[in-house]
């Protein structure tokens, strides 16, 4: 099994550790799932490795004009250091990938995609690249995640000089190490809570993370709690909310679809979808009694399965399961009473919003 | 007390059987967010699924040690599903069941042959 550089940093922090998309990675600390979320989401600091995912270098001239035709985003919109949550699309208008690709420059931009997907992508990248750009994988590199409020000023501590506070949300800034290295400071995350994600060098990481832990509002958070944290938020998860046959429209992320960007590859079915609709559409599905549904859950209206739920568990939040599925819109709509089927249990379920906690993240506080 | 090879617990007082689930098994579930109790009067064959203990991740049957009709569940966890795992061999109990075949126990550990089985893993 692979391994991140902080795998026996997360060992003897008492971390479990588990399988997960081919590494071996902590799906919680002795404090456990639960206690973790709350922890995230009570005003204090949650550290997640997140190295596991792919970091890679898109680079050359017009590079802009083929990540548009990889993704529905128009990439010759972007600002230096804008960073864009959008998806690789196959021909099919399915989803490869979901993914951030942030802005350097005119000639070059950052790209993180999921651990699970990192052969996939890199095979059809490198497929379709034009011989003039150069694509190339990070592999020095670390990824961590730092999620909570105040988490600006913790970070700040390690820096040479600057505030990471200055970076607005979805922005990456760089900025040097006390030992001068160079980290990625991007102002992003799969929480809801404001907070930012660090890509490092590999041999700063472990006393990056170590000094980190020192403070008694940071603590490591699993995959599990990462889960349930997401989950909350309505962020899909690749390879269950998202899969190749899935569309952006679909999935409900149609604004990764910019305007002015009518030439993308599988954008027959995905323009065609954004202009006259989808078959099916992602949705919220809240239990209204005791019981947790979970991915494969068939929901059932009037008798009838309506959907499958991709994703689904215990929200600590609200105290009561919640999840996200499928469903055909012109037969399901937010509010409807359906039933979530447990075990041969039939538990009564509402269709909601897949936005279960109002998100953090610093543009939404900005707006409000 | 006498302990399972599936990490049930098992306290016999005259022909009623009290059932949870061990230590061991609470700690390796994580905090318990939902437990689905079988029905008072439910009549189960030794090792029938009669109970499930979900955590945030995972859920996971238990099985009944005792051939029995169920006598008593424990409503408690159904809004405080966590005294599995902050009192599992008192107020984390899950069923008491009126046993019809005292010799479903004879597989049944005492404490120290249950540690050393968990040793042995």
């Amino acid at each position: 099994m692979k391994t991140t550089k902080l795998n026996l940093v997360h060992r003897q922090q008492g971390a479990k550790m588990v399988e997960f998309a081919g590494y071996d990675m902590p799906v919680q600390y002795p404090d456990g799932m639960l206690k973790e979320h709350e922890w995230v989401r009570s005003g204090n600091i949650g550290l997640f490795d997140v190295s596991h995912m792919g970091q890679f270098i898109i680079e050359g001239k017009n590079v802009a004009d083929f990540l548009s035709n990889i993704t529905p985003t128009d990439f010759n919109l972007s600002t230096n250091f804008l960073a864009k949550y959008t998806v690789l699309t196959n021909e099919n208008g399915g989803i490869i990938d979901d993914l951030i690709i942030t802005k350097i420059n005119d000639e070059k931009f950052f790209i993180v995609l999921n651990a699970g997907c990192k052969e996939k992508d890199a095979k059809w990248i490198s497929q379709n690249l034009p011989t003039h750009l150069k694509f190339q994988e990070l592999a020095d590199r670390s990824l961590i995640a730092i999620q909570g409020e105040n988490s600006a000023k913790i970070i700040n501590n390690f820096l040479a000089n600057g505030d990471v506070e200055s970076i607005n949300y979805m922005n990456l800034a760089i900025f040097n190490l006390k030992n001068s290295h160079e980290i990625f400071v991007s102002r992003t995350g799969y929480t809801g809570e404001d907070g930012f994600e660090i890509s490092i060098s590999n041999q700063d990481v472990e006393a990056f993370w170590l000094a980190l832990c020192n403070n008694q509002n940071v603590k490591p958070i699993g995959l599990g709690a990462r889960d349930s944290l997401r989950l909350e938020m309505g962020y899909p998860l690749y390879g269950h909310d998202l899969n190749d046959s899935t569309s952006p429209i679909e999935a409900s992320i149609g604004w990764v679809v910019s305007k002015t960007n009518q030439n993308f590859i599988g954008c027959n079915r995905v323009l065609a979808e954004k202009a006259n609709g989808a078959n099916r559409k992602r949705m919220g599905v809240k239990l209204l009694d005791r019981g947790i549904a979970r991915e494969g859950t068939e929901i059932k209206k009037d008798g009838k399965i309506v959907g499958t739920l991709t994703s689904g568990g215990f929200s600590p939040n609200l105290k009561i399961s919640i999840g996200q599925g499928y469903f055909n819109p012109t037969e399901i709509k937010i509010g409807d009473m359906v039933v979530a089927v447990v075990r041969d249990r039939e538990i009564p379920a509402q269709i909601t919003s897949f936005v279960f906690v109002e998100p953090k993240t610093k543009s939404i506080k900005k707006s409000s | 007390m006498k302990y399972t090879k599936d990490h049930e617990w098992i306290k016999i007082e005259g022909e009623v059987a009290t059932i949870g689930i061990t230590e061991y098994a609470a700690e390796a579930l994580g905090e318990l967010v939902y437990v689905e109790l079988p029905k008072i009067g439910n009549v189960y064959k030794k090792h029938d699924a009669f109970a499930v203990v979900e955590s945030s991740k995972s859920a996971s049957d238990v099985y009944i040690p005792v051939a029995g009709e169920v006598v008593a569940v424990n409503d408690a966890l159904t809004s405080a599903p966590e005294l599995v795992n902050n009192s599992t061999y008192q107020d984390g109990w899950i069923a008491k069941v009126k046993f019809s075949n005292a010799s479903d126990l004879d597989e049944a550990m005492d404490e120290a042959s249950y540690k050393k089985m968990l040793q042995a893993k």
